[in-house]
Order: C-alpha cells, then sequence, then structure tokens
C-alpha cells in the first residue's frame, strides 16, 4: 500500500503552547549563555579540575542521540525492512534536529564562541575534535541530501544508496564522539579503546528512546493513527538496545577492575565515589537501565504506549546521568601523577563540582531546539505518513 | 604671524618627516624583532629544559618560584575565580612514597613535552611546540575549548574564568582562553632564564639547552639520576626532576 505523507496542521492551541513553551526554554537558555559569557565561566560550577560540567554532558548526549535516530531509517533503506520505511524522513528529521541542538550547546560553551569561525578554518588533523568539527558538518549534509532523496520521487531509487552512506558515516561520527575519551592517556577513566563501541550502542539506545517519543507524540496530537506493528516493533527494537548497553557497561567496568592502575576510580565509581555512586546504580543502571527493560519485556505491559513512553523517558533521563557519569565523574577523580606516592599537598583528592543553573539551562536549550526544529519542520514539510496505523504500515498485515 | 607654506616647503618638509619616520619605524621593528626571529631563529637544535633537584630546593624557595611566576607574567590576582578555578601556572605539591614514607616537595608546571598530548588534541593548532621544545597556547587561536585541559597528564594548564585587568606587556592573556607555564619564553628569547629560575638563589634549579653538552643542564643531567613525571607515559618531558 503506498504511504501519503502530510504536513501536520500546526494551528491548534496546543501546537502554539508547545512552541512558546519550548520558545521560552530557548530564549532562557541564550540569557544564560550571555550571563556566563559576560562574566566568565567563573560564574559556573566549572573549574580547572572540571573543565566540561553540564553544557557537555547535555551537548554529547544529543549528539549520541542524534547519529542513533537516524538508524530507523537506516534500517529501512540499508537493511531493506519495509515496516520501517514510512519513519525514514522523520528519522532522519530527528537526527539532524538533535544534532543541532547538541552543536549549539557545545559551540555556546566554549569559552570564546565569537571564534568559531577560527574552528572551521584552523585544523589540526591530529586532534579528534578537528575531526568531529568535519564529521558533524557531513552529518549535516549527507542526511540533507539523503532526505531529498527520501522526498524527491525522482531520486527514490538513490535513496538505499545515499542510506549506506549515512549509515557508515554515522557509525564512523560516533567512534569519533567516542574517541574524545578514549584518547585520553592519562585519565584513568577514560582510557579505553571500548568507549567508541560504547558510544555507539548508547547511541542505538538514546537515539531510538528519542525517536519512540516524539513519534508517539506527534501521532496522538495531531490524531493520526499508529498501529501496534510499528509501535512494539520499535520497543522490542529498544529494549534489545538497552541490555546491549548494560552489557558494554558492564564489560568496561569488569575489564577495568581487572587492571591494578584502574582500581582506584572504578571503586570510586563503582562503590565509594558519593553522588557519582549513587547515580550510577540508581540513575543509570535501576532507573535507565533496569526499569525500562521492565516496561518493555513485562508480559503484563506488552504493547502498553504509556509504558513505553515512560520507558523511553527513563532511558533519556539514564543516559543523561550515565554521560554526567562518564564526563563529571571522570574529572572528578584525580589523574595519577606519581604511581606509588601519595599526594599530600598541591593536587588530588575529589574535585568538587556543583552544576550551576545557567549550565542547566543552557543544556535544556539544547533539547529544546531539537524539539521546536521537529515542531516546525513537519509543520512546513510532509515528513509525517498521514497514517501509520497497522494495515498501511505493515507489510505482513492480514485484514 | 602667518607664513604662507609653497609648494616646495612643504614637499621639503614633508619628505623630511617621511623619511625620519620611516628610519625611526624601522628601528623599532629591527630593535624589537633583533632579539628573537629575525637574527636568531628558533630551531630543533635547541631543545630548553629545567632540571629541578627536590633534594636541595626547600619549600621556601618552591613558595619563592610560584611568587616569582606570579609577578612577572601577571597571574594570581583574579577576584572572581574561586578555589579551582584560579589560574596556576605553577603548584608546589608534595608528595609521600608509600613504602618508605620519604616526603618530597616540588613545583609542578608545564612540563614542555616533546611529544606533548595538548598539541595532539587542539581542534585549531592554538596549542604549538615550538622548534626549541617550549610548548606554547596561541591566544588568538584558543577557541576556548578545553580539550588540551582535559588531555595534560600534569593538570598543568589553566582556563581564564574571568576578565583580567592590569595584564603584563609582555603576557597578554585573556578571558575564555586556555594558558600554561611559557617557561618566560620573552626572557629566553632575549637570553635570559625563567623567572622562577632566577629566583632561586642556589643551583637547585637549573635552566638550559638539553641538547648543548657544554651546558650546565646537559652536563649535570649527565652524572645525576634525574627522573620525568610520569615516564609511562613516554611524552620525553623538557622539565626534569632528581631526588624523586
Amino acid at each position: 500500500m503506498n504511504i501519503r505523507y502530510e504536513e501536520t496542521q500546526g494551528r491548534s492551541l496546543g501546537f502554539y503552547a508547545l512552541i512558546a513553551g519550548l520558545g521560552v526554554l530557548i530564549l532562557a537558555a541564550l540569557g544564560a549563555v550571555y550571563y556566563m559569557e559576560h562574566h566568565g565561566h567563573y560564574v559556573t560550577g566549572m573549574s580547572n579540575r572540571i573543565v566540561w560540567g553540564m553544557p557537555h554532558v547535555f551537548a554529547l548526549f544529543l549528539i549520541v542521540a542524534a547519529s542513533g535516530a537516524l538508524n530507523v531509517a537506516s534500517i529501512a533503506s540499508v537493511f531493506q525492512k519495509k515496516l520501517y520505511k514510512p519513519l525514514s524522513r522523520l528519522s532522519g528529521l530527528v537526527a539532524l534536529a538533535l544534532l543541532a541542538g547538541g552543536l549549539m550547546v557545545l559551540v555556546l560553551d566554549l569559552g570564546r564562541p565569537d571564534r568559531l569561525i577560527v574552528a572551521m578554518t584552523e585544523y589540526n588533523f591530529k586532534s579528534i575534535f578537528a575531526w568531529n568539527i568535519i564529521l558533524y558538518n557531513g552529518f549535516f549534509v549527507i542526511v540533507a541530501v539523503y532526505l531529498w532523496m527520501m522526498f524527491e520521487r525522482r531520486m527514490n531509487r538513490f535513496t538505499s544508496k545515499a542510506g549506506l552512506a549515512a549509515f557508515s558515516w554515522r557509525l564512523i561520527l560516533t567512534t569519533g564522539t567516542g574517541s574524545i575519551f578514549g584518547f585520553l592517556v592519562a585519565r584513568q577513566a577514560y582510557d579505553a579503546v571500548i568507549m567508541a563501541p560504547m558510544f555507539i550502542i548508547m547511541s542505538f539506545a538514546f537515539g531510538l528512546a528519542f525517536f519512540i517519543l516524539i513519534l508517539m507524540a506527534s501521532y496522538k496530537w495531531t490524531e493520526r493513527p499508529l498501529g501496534d506493528a510499528v509501535v512494539n516493533r520499535l520497543g522490542s527494537l529498544l529494549g534489545v538496545f538497552v541490555a546491549a548497553v548494560m552489557y558494554f557497561v558492564a564489560v568496561k567496568h569488569l575489564g577495568n577492575l581487572y587492571l591494578a592502575e584502574n582500581a582506584g576510580v572504578e571503586n570510586f565509581i563503582l562503590f565509594d565515589g558519593g553522588i557519582y555512586t549513587q547515580l550510577f546504580w540508581y540513575g543509570q543502571i535501576i532507573l535507565g537501565g533496569l526499569i525500562p527493560m521492565a516496561l518493555i519485556y513485562h508480559p503484563a505491559l506488552r504493547g502498553n504506549r504509556s509504558a513505553l513512553g515512560l520507558a523511553s523517558l527513563l532511558i533519556l533521563i539514564g543516559g543523561v546521568i550515565q554521560l554526567y557519569i562518564i564526563i563529571v565523574g571522570g574529572q572528578a577523580y584525580p589523574m595519577e601523577l606519581f604511581p606509588g606516592k601519595e599526594i599530600l599537598e598541591g593536587y588530588g583528592g575529589i574535585a568538587a563540582y556543583t552544576p550551576s543553573l545557567p549550565e542547566i539551562m543552557l543544556g535544556v536549550g539544547g533539547i529544546a531546539v531539537a524539539l521546536i526544529a521537529v515542531t516546525l519542520l513537519v509543520k512546513f514539510l510532509p515528513f509525517l505518513p498521514e497514517s501509520l496505523a497497522d494495515e498501511v504500515a505493515d507489510p505482513h498485515h492480514k485484514s | 604671524m602667518s607664513k604662507t607654506l609653497n609648494r616646495r616647503d612643504f614637499i621639503k618638509t614633508s619628505s623630511a618627516t617621511t623619511v625620519g619616520v620611516a628610519t625611526i619605524a624601522s628601528g623599532i621593528t629591527l630593535t624589537s624583532f633583533a632579539a628573537n626571529a629575525n637574527e636568531n631563529p628558533v630551531t630543533n637544535e635547541k631543545r630548553w629544559g629545567m632540571l629541578v633537584d627536590t633534594n636541595k630546593l626547600t619549600e621556601v624557595e618552591i613558595d619563592g618560584m610560584v611568587s616569582a611566576c606570579q609577578q612577572e607574567n601577571g597571574w594570581g590576582s583574579e577576584v572572581h575565580s574561586t578555589g579551582d578555578q584560579k589560574p596556576t601556572w605553577v603548584k608546589k605539591l608534595k608528595v609521600k612514597d608509600k613504602a618508605t614514607g620519604k616526603i618530597t616537595s616540588l613545583p609542578l608546571m608545564c612540563q614542555h613535552c616533546e611529544e606533548p598530548p595538548c598539541v595532539d588534541v587542539c581542534p585549531t593548532n592554538a596549542s604549538m611546540k615550538r622548534e626549541d621544545g617550549i610548548v606554547l597556547v596561541d591566544r588568538h587561536l584558543c577557541i576556548g575549548c578545553r580539550y588540551c585541559m582535559m588531555a595534560c597528564p600534569y593538570d598543568a594548564r589553566s582556563f581564564v574564568h574571568e576578565e583580567l585587568t592590569d595584564q603584563r606587556e609582555h603576557m597578554p592573556r585573556g578571558k575564555g582562553t586556555v594558558e600554561s607555564c611559557t617557561l618566560c619564553v620573552h626572557k629566553v628569547d632575549n637570553g635570559g632564564t625563567p623567572a622562577c629560575v632566577a629566583s632561586v638563589n642556589s643551583d637547585a634549579v637549573i635552566f638550559g639547552d638539553l641538547y648543548d653538552p657544554k651546558s650546565n643542564i646537559n652536563q649535570t643531567l649527565k652524572k645525576v639520576q634525574s627522573a620525568q613525571i610520569r615516564a609511562d607515559l613516554d611524552l620525553n618531558t623538557g622539565v626534569r626532576y632528581s631526588g624523586i
């Protein structure tokens, strides 16, 4: 059956309320940026020990989620799964929107955001960061072309090739993001090659959770039919991804525990790190892992959309917490300057960090930018199929 | 009194002025560059380094090194930054050997690595290493991403968290950029020694060209046991320590 795509009406009170709400969050973020840049970073909780704080947590969370949100389209055009095909346009859009939000946060937290042009023109090709700038810009171009192939009927035959290019690009991109940490030899918490594949699998989970929430919300609010075939399939996939993230987390920590030099930082995160330990077990593992899996796989909740929505939301919250532990926790634990010696004075100890309100506002603003971009673009371009009812979307539907 | 300026006079005066200005200007240019780039280009035939003998160096002297650096480079009087936000180009560290209990104090600053991780990770080439081994931050290229601070194994770099006033003319700094020990490059290029080294009245801290077989630092390093901090990272630091 042919899929018909249609713009959303975007005239309801709810639509304007949503735009207004997100607009307020974005304005608050811009105000926070002005405040932080005007005074300097001393007004934040960041310091010379915790050089990357809350803005980086949100920025990397959104960037990781962005590459994952494209998976739905990849499954359709690279792996030829018909059920996912009608979802491809939205998948590309969510990916671009999340990346834009993440990059905004990243750039606005620079010490000199006014020098963005320097970052675009001066490249050190030994730097993973410089590579990431190229990878992020390339992602915009490739996904935009990919969307064009999907939108333009004459170009449809190139969709799978563009999809393959986008899929490969996104794998490299997330590898690059993970490698920001993987290559920091001096820091016990990071120096591990597993960071890159772990970031990829995290992106699968976070990106799909965003996608499911946006899909269910937009179909509910526009009163378009959304069948169980699509939702349940996405839900099961999400469960698999969450399990995979937990597997990688387990391997990373167990592997690290084996090395004496990493015992300190592992003990810190897993057992005696105070807030970081609590965030790890209660936030990342239970709230962001075990509960969502129970919500997805418990037989009594099978097909329950509220449960799936809640699971997706918890996965996102768990994801932010996971990045907080990686980024802030990893910096809070001191570097090993003198192996075999104890530092009595001058350096060491757990670095203190209390996120300031402007930092959080900037991070939340990034999410708002992503959501407002999706909300507006689905109004102006036909991203969403008018129906995803089972008889339309499910290739194996029996009526 | 009025005087009409005729054409000949005008040409005469103005050309004299032009020649004069040109002479002075070229003089200024010559003096400001003479000492470094033009006549003594920075080459990799030299490698500046420092040797700190922790057995000889007293705690008071280390404190003196820190204040000498602050005085010379103008950091440390930031008003808003608190705790870990304050810039620290050099700091006093006290370490205790876990087995013997021996306590050692030492100054820790940028180690001017031959393979500096900060330079590798910098996206814009703002972190750079000169041919003679001095690791610097180009304040015009630094975008304040702080990736170099994540990468530095020595906690040697600081981010400027606030607007600065009363800066030293020879050491411009800037809010939102990263900075660290420059090995007093402005003095070294004019034949001087870093301020911290000059503040110590003994040979507990030696500065010089590591490659020059006639230099004190080269000869001392051949005689005494010395170590690099985190030598396992294989960064081949320019700052060496003996007695740790």
